[in-house]
């Protein structure tokens, strides 16, 4: 027992886990039909599940997906990308861009979403020469595209907030027929599991944090860490355009100014929250994902207790801090402390016992 | 390390031989693109660059910004960041107003309250950054989205400010003697500009001599170079980042009245993005996000270049507001590479520039000088 609670304290993902069953216990405590689904019947007449389970789920998708890339960024950067949320308005035009000049099937949906990874890579190589190759700091590095990206998709589409309307992108963005699953949870798992193999079964993840840890030694080890760090930067560019696709399917229409409005923030505290150090090193992917959901989960709560949409940012804030404020060393080291102080008397009150 | 040889060991060395340092250096260039890019509006544009109106505007509407930045280079001299700053401003505003209205307040009543809003931020931030170690990123952030999503919990409908004495020091304005523009019909308009700008300009003095002449500043500088070194050097590392995040959110509460005398509204729309503008002033001003660098006379021009290029943009036609940020970006773009280049070429470390051999013209007039 007392090894299972010291792996456990060790581990990175006790925060996140621990946020987690806090959210659940408050929700538990003040509302439990909070966590009950139903299956509804949806406009096109089939079954779904409906619930704030699933929409916690299902709303955290796009930002899970980025905090994805984002991690192996800051794994290996030592900094975070601002610029994703812009990136991501970018490839939604460029998406839409491709759907409105043709008649849409579903040939045409997957090339449009395949020019869309394209040119979010290539805005993403953007950031990452200018971070690996001229070692710019990424926060400042991507500042570029944060300032510029959501002109640029607005000119992409001259200016417009086209909509699109279609049984197929509907699909996509909501529930595919016979499936009472939300697509993008699919969508989300599949990638999920792909990042995941790729990881387990190449040394990307391992380069990656060793990358992050110490830079020098990993090009002694014959890594090229300009490589690891363009590659990071082109998984996000893959991770941020699978977003912009599934939110422009979502909402069916492309606002450049709206479409995921600080979800760069969202995602870096998505990453932050994970148990994955900001200032680069070891990271923890579940632990992102798990990050992402919290803050929906967090967001959907709040909106359960009928707190204004736009008031839902200082309650969000407030418990950021305490999560961080938990996972500070110093703090963390104190509770150590503390609990080795407790441990302590009680072994010696058990070998005074002993010995008397 | 070497970028603070300068002032570690300025004295002992010949000033005649020491080279410029790096704060200098990067600090030259703002001031003198800024200068050519004027002159060059001048020349090709005329009308509206010839008149000191304009130039005066860029501190009348921007003063906030400068006061904001100039706590952000501190902050970023010690190695941190603060993007706090726009919702502090934003919040102050809107404090303020509803304060003013509402509570039949007094003016200096109201700077109260903009002061300790901006105290109670620092000084929660420093805090948290300074003695528990957290990443202030997050922590900024945190206060941002709080400072943000407190407004709509004040008031959730934009309010514009009534209260007479609060109008009347609104609508104070300063003559400047022999400086103007005739009119269309000819008459002699002499320039003005609002209090707001006397606060900026008396913050950016404050904040220079903090950081050239106090022990706190030359403290700010050693722990954003190394920190380590910092610390076995005696410095109290976490004192002197502590008073960087408490002066940080001292002034952009000024700055939120600034902003308010100058447009009169409390509103959560206010200060959109500042925090990101300061950022970028500061970074064509020549301050390093990695610390150890900077000066605030570089912020004020890299402030002032940040806001001519946008009058520039639209002087040329460009109206539209995607233009600007592009060539905002452009611009952020080209003061990046360009410090990332004069650094690397500067720096006899280790870490050089991943350059093909025939753009690594730094080497060369390093061997010539030998």
């Amino acid at each position: 027992m007392r090894n299972f609670f010291r792996k456990l304290t060790g581990s990175q993902l006790i925060i996140p886990l621990f946020s987690l069953l806090l959210l659940i216990v408050f929700n538990l405590i003040r509302d439990v039909s909070f966590f009950s689904i139903s299956i509804v019947t949806n406009n096109q007449g089939y079954p779904v599940l409906s619930g704030n389970l699933i929409s916690i789920l299902n709303g955290a998708s796009a930002v899970a997906i980025m905090s994805i890339g984002m991690t192996l960024i800051t794994s290996c950067c030592k900094g975070q990308d601002i610029s994703v949320a812009a990136v991501a308005a970018i490839a939604g035009s460029v998406f839409v861009s491709v759907l409105r000049s043709r008649e849409i099937t579903i040939p045409v949906i997957i090339l449009a979403f395949l020019y869309a990874c394209l040119v979010s890579v290539l805005f993403s190589l953007f950031n990452g020469v200018l971070v690996a190759v001229f070692k710019i700091q990424p926060m400042i590095a991507t500042l570029i595209l944060f300032s510029a990206g959501r002109s640029i998709a607005y000119w992409i589409n001259g200016g417009a907030t086209p909509t699109i309307s279609n049984p197929l992108l509907a699909a996509i963005g909501g529930f595919i027929p016979g499936i009472p699953i939300p697509t993008p949870i699919i969508i989300m798992v599949i990638f999920l599991i792909l990042i995941i193999l790729v990881l387990k079964f190449t040394t990307l993840g391992l380069y990656t944090q060793v990358v992050g840890i110490n830079e020098g030694t990993a090009h002694l080890n014959g890594i090229n860490p300009v490589l690891v760090k363009l590659l990071a930067f082109v998984i996000s560019g893959i991770c941020v355009a699978t977003a912009g696709c599934i939110t422009v399917c979502r909402i069916g229409l492309i606002n450049h100014e709206t479409l995921l409005l600080d979800a760069e923030m969202d995602v870096i505290l998505a990453v932050a929250i994970g148990g994955t150090a900001l200032s680069g090193g070891r990271f923890n992917l579940y632990g992102s994902v798990i990050g992402a959901y919290i803050i929906q989960a967090l967001t959907v709560t709040l909106y359960a207790m009928k707190v204004p949409s736009a008031a839902v940012k200082a309650y969000k804030a407030v418990v950021i801090i305490i999560i961080v404020v938990m996972s500070s060393p110093v703090v963390k080291e104190f509770i150590v402390k503390l609990y080795k102080r407790i441990f302590k008397k009680e072994t010696d009150i058990k070998a005074a016992a002993n010995t008397a | 390390m070497g970028r603070n040889n300068n002032m570690l060991t300025g004295k002992l060395k010949n000033r005649r031989r020491e080279p410029i340092s790096n704060t200098n250096l990067l600090m030259s260039i703002t001031v003198c693109t800024f200068f050519g890019m004027y002159l060059f509006a001048m020349i090709v544009w005329g009308g509206g660059f010839l008149n000191p109106q304009q130039f005066l505007d860029l501190f009348n509407n921007n003063a906030y910004l400068l006061i904001v930045a100039c706590g952000l280079t501190m902050v970023m001299i010690s190695g941190g960041i603060d993007i706090s700053g726009g919702g502090i401003t934003a919040l102050v505003t809107m404090v303020c107003v509803v304060y003013l209205d509402d509570h039949g307040g007094t003016v200096l009543g109201s700077m109260l309250i903009a002061l300790g809003i901006g105290l109670a931020f620092g000084l929660v931030q420093g805090i948290l950054i300074a003695y528990l170690d957290i990443q202030p990123f997050i922590v900024t952030l945190a206060g941002m989205f709080f400072a943000r999503g407190m407004i709509t919990i004040v008031s959730i409908a934009p309010r514009t400010a009534a209260h007479e004495e609060f109008l009347k020091l609104k609508q104070a304005r300063i003559t400047l003697p022999g400086i103007g523009y005739y009119g269309k019909s000819g008459n002699f308009i002499p320039a003005q500009i609002e209090p707001g700008v006397i606060v900026a300009i008396t913050v950016v003095i404050v904040v220079a001599v903090i950081l050239k002449w106090t022990r706190f500043g030359r403290n700010l500088y050693a722990v954003g170079g190394n920190s380590h070194s910092a610390l076995t050097l005696g410095i109290n590392v976490k004192r002197t980042k502590f008073f960087a995040y408490l002066l940080a959110g001292l002034l952009s509460g000024i700055g939120g009245y600034v902003y308010l005398l100058h447009t009169g509204a409390g509103d959560a729309a206010n200060a959109a993005q500042a925090e990101m503008q300061a950022i970028a002033s500061n970074i064509i001003g020549g301050t390093l996000l990695t610390g150890g660098v900077g000066n605030v006379i570089g912020t004020l021009f890299g402030m002032l270049s940040l806001k001519t290029i946008t009058n520039i943009v639209i002087a040329s036609g460009l109206t539209k507001p995607y233009y600007q940020s592009i060539t905002t970006g452009l611009m952020l773009c080209f003061f990046i590479l360009l410090q990332s280049v004069i650094l690397a070429v500067r720096e006899r470390g280790p870490v050089r520039l991943l350059l093909p051999e025939w753009l690594r013209f730094g080497e060369i007039k390093r061997g010539e000088k030998k």
